[in-house]
């Protein structure tokens, strides 16, 4: 099939970026989007040009490296997938495809597709710890979970903090991304004794990040190739308003989000 | 690859009232409380379909609460007002949080109402201060006399004009819009979300938002169609 492909060439954050035609006629609708670019990229070695970059590490979807947005959806149309699943049989022959990387303050730019997702580390970071006795692995059964709580707690974990929530987010929030985090804890038992510290704690962060604020309109959840449900963000709320008040008397300090990139030495 | 650099901007951590979920919150419970006056003064209103006495003696109740009346609107104000505020510091935010826009973005998941709360907040506020200063104060009040105390009166005059109607109508359907995303969205930002409820909650809110808005406009059609005299 042919395809066009349309994406953001930009060599640095310093340099001006601009947004180069690739007409492909040979692609395999078996491939993945992933698999497209590589084929791309061989032939733009082959005439000694600069290769696209962009991110990626498994390929089956599950670590959260790659992502970009394609035609304005992040992990392009198909639901519940990232852009390494993504096969390109699901695009009709002849589109013209527009490549852009995620958008946001709290993502720095670094190469063509390719951002700074650190923002995401230093709010799980920011969580800190959960309390767990040393010595031997406990019994399996010691704490016993509920089938549901253990369901919804896993629903929550299955983030890969790929980021597509933020970049779908016409508010630039990342309150699906820390909703999920700080509910995956909190769900369980074992996240009961560090509960209300752990929500202040990475709200402070994603506040000190530079992220929007959630406008509950669920354009993240559409994306999210995990499916992770908006009953993360009313967690993340709740935990925090109690939190707040439990912890009032606790001075909470943010990591500083400093990036190499930010001050250009690389 | 090092993290250890000074950083330029601060690391001191939000309270409530600087974190964006805290002004969510605030946002959520001023929306609640202005949205139990708009229940109450639709209540209040629908008595016009009754006639002329006992709307009036309804308007003359209200301002023989006296103090209570000024107390119940300096609540109101107050809710308008950090309403106001928490979503204009929040959307200085998330304008910040992207400064370089995309080529291309699409909508997959929100409604028409949710993405154009940023609209039909403003063009509400404009339609409250020009309806207060229709039939409350009486300052503007096109093509008749306002007669302070006939509130029936100042309502048929008022409505009798077409452009009064018209703008009424419009202002009341994006009011309709914003209830359609605030009465549920209000929960969410307390931190009360239900697999099973939310759901039906955002069903819910979609009925009274059209029940209010029906309820409502029935009014200024109603004059206009010569039903209410």
């Amino acid at each position: 099939m042919k395809l066009t492909l349309t994406i953001w060439r930009q060599k640095d954050p310093g340099a001006k970026g601009k947004f180069v035609r690739y007409p492909m006629d040979n692609v395999n609708p078996e491939m993945s989007m992933l698999e497209c670019l590589d084929v791309l990229n061989e032939s733009l070695a082959e005439r000694g040009e600069e290769p696209v970059a962009f991110e990626h590490d498994c390929r089956e979807g599950i670590c959260g490296s790659c992502g970009f947005m394609i035609s304005g959806v992040a992990h392009g149309p198909l639901p519940a997938t990232t852009v390494c699943q993504l096969t390109m049989r699901h695009f009709k022959d002849g589109e013209e495809l527009v490549l852009e990387p995620w958008r946001s303050r709290s993502f720095p730019f670094v190469k063509d597709l390719v951002v700074d997702r650190r923002a995401f580390d230093r709010i799980i970071q920011a969580g800190g710890y959960v309390s767990v006795s040393t010595g031997n692995a406990p019994d399996g059964n010691a704490i016993p979970v509920g089938k549901e709580e253990a369901d919804r707690a896993m629903d929550a974990a299955a983030c890969i903090g790929c980021g597509a929530c933020v970049a779908a987010c016409p508010n630039g929030s990342a309150a699906l991304f820390t909703g999920a985090k700080i509910a995956h804890l909190g769900i369980l038992p074992q996240g009961q004794p560090e509960r209300d510290r752990r929500a202040v704690r990475m709200v402070a962060q994603m506040h000190a990040e530079g992220f929007g604020s959630c406008t509950n309109i669920g354009e993240c959840t559409g994306v999210c190739p995990k499916e992770i449900p908006l009953e993360v963000i009313a967690r993340m709320n709740h935990d925090y308003l109690y939190g707040a008040w439990r912890e009032r008397r606790q001075v909470v300090t943010t990591i500083a989000p400093a990036t190499d990139w930010e001050f250009g030495k690389k | 690859m090092s993290t250890a650099v000074a950083s330029p901007r601060e690391n001191r951590a939000p309270g409530f009232w600087g974190s964006t979920n805290g002004r969510k919150a605030v946002m959520a419970v001023t929306g609640f409380i202005l949205f139990l006056f708009v229940i109450g003064h639709l209540l209040g209103n629908l008595q016009v379909f009754d006639g002329p006495v006992r709307l009036n003696a309804y308007g003359r109740f209200l301002h023989n609460l006296g103090e209570l009346l000024w107390i119940v609107r300096g609540i109101l104000i107050l809710c308008v007002v950090l309403h106001i505020w928490a979503t204009f510091v929040l959307w200085r935010r998330n304008r910040d949080a992207r400064p370089i826009g995309y080529q291309v973005k699409k909508s997959v998941a929100s409604s028409y109402a949710d993405r154009t709360m940023y609209w039909s907040g403003p063009i509400v506020l404009a339609f409250v201060i020009f309806h207060l200063l229709e039939f409350t104060s009486g300052t503007i009040h096109p093509e008749s006399r306002f007669i302070p105390g006939d509130v029936y009166h100042n309502v048929v005059a008022g409505f009798s004009v077409w452009w009064v109607s018209a703008w009424y109508i419009f202002a009341l359907i994006l009011l309709g819009m914003h209830l359609r995303h605030g009465l549920w969205s209000m929960f969410q930002s307390l931190g009360l979300n239900h697999p099973r409820h939310t759901p039906v909650l955002k069903q819910a809110a979609l009925w009274i938002a059209i029940l209010i808005t029906a309820g409502y406009i029935s009014i200024p059609v109603s004059v206009l169609a010569g039903w209410v005299r």
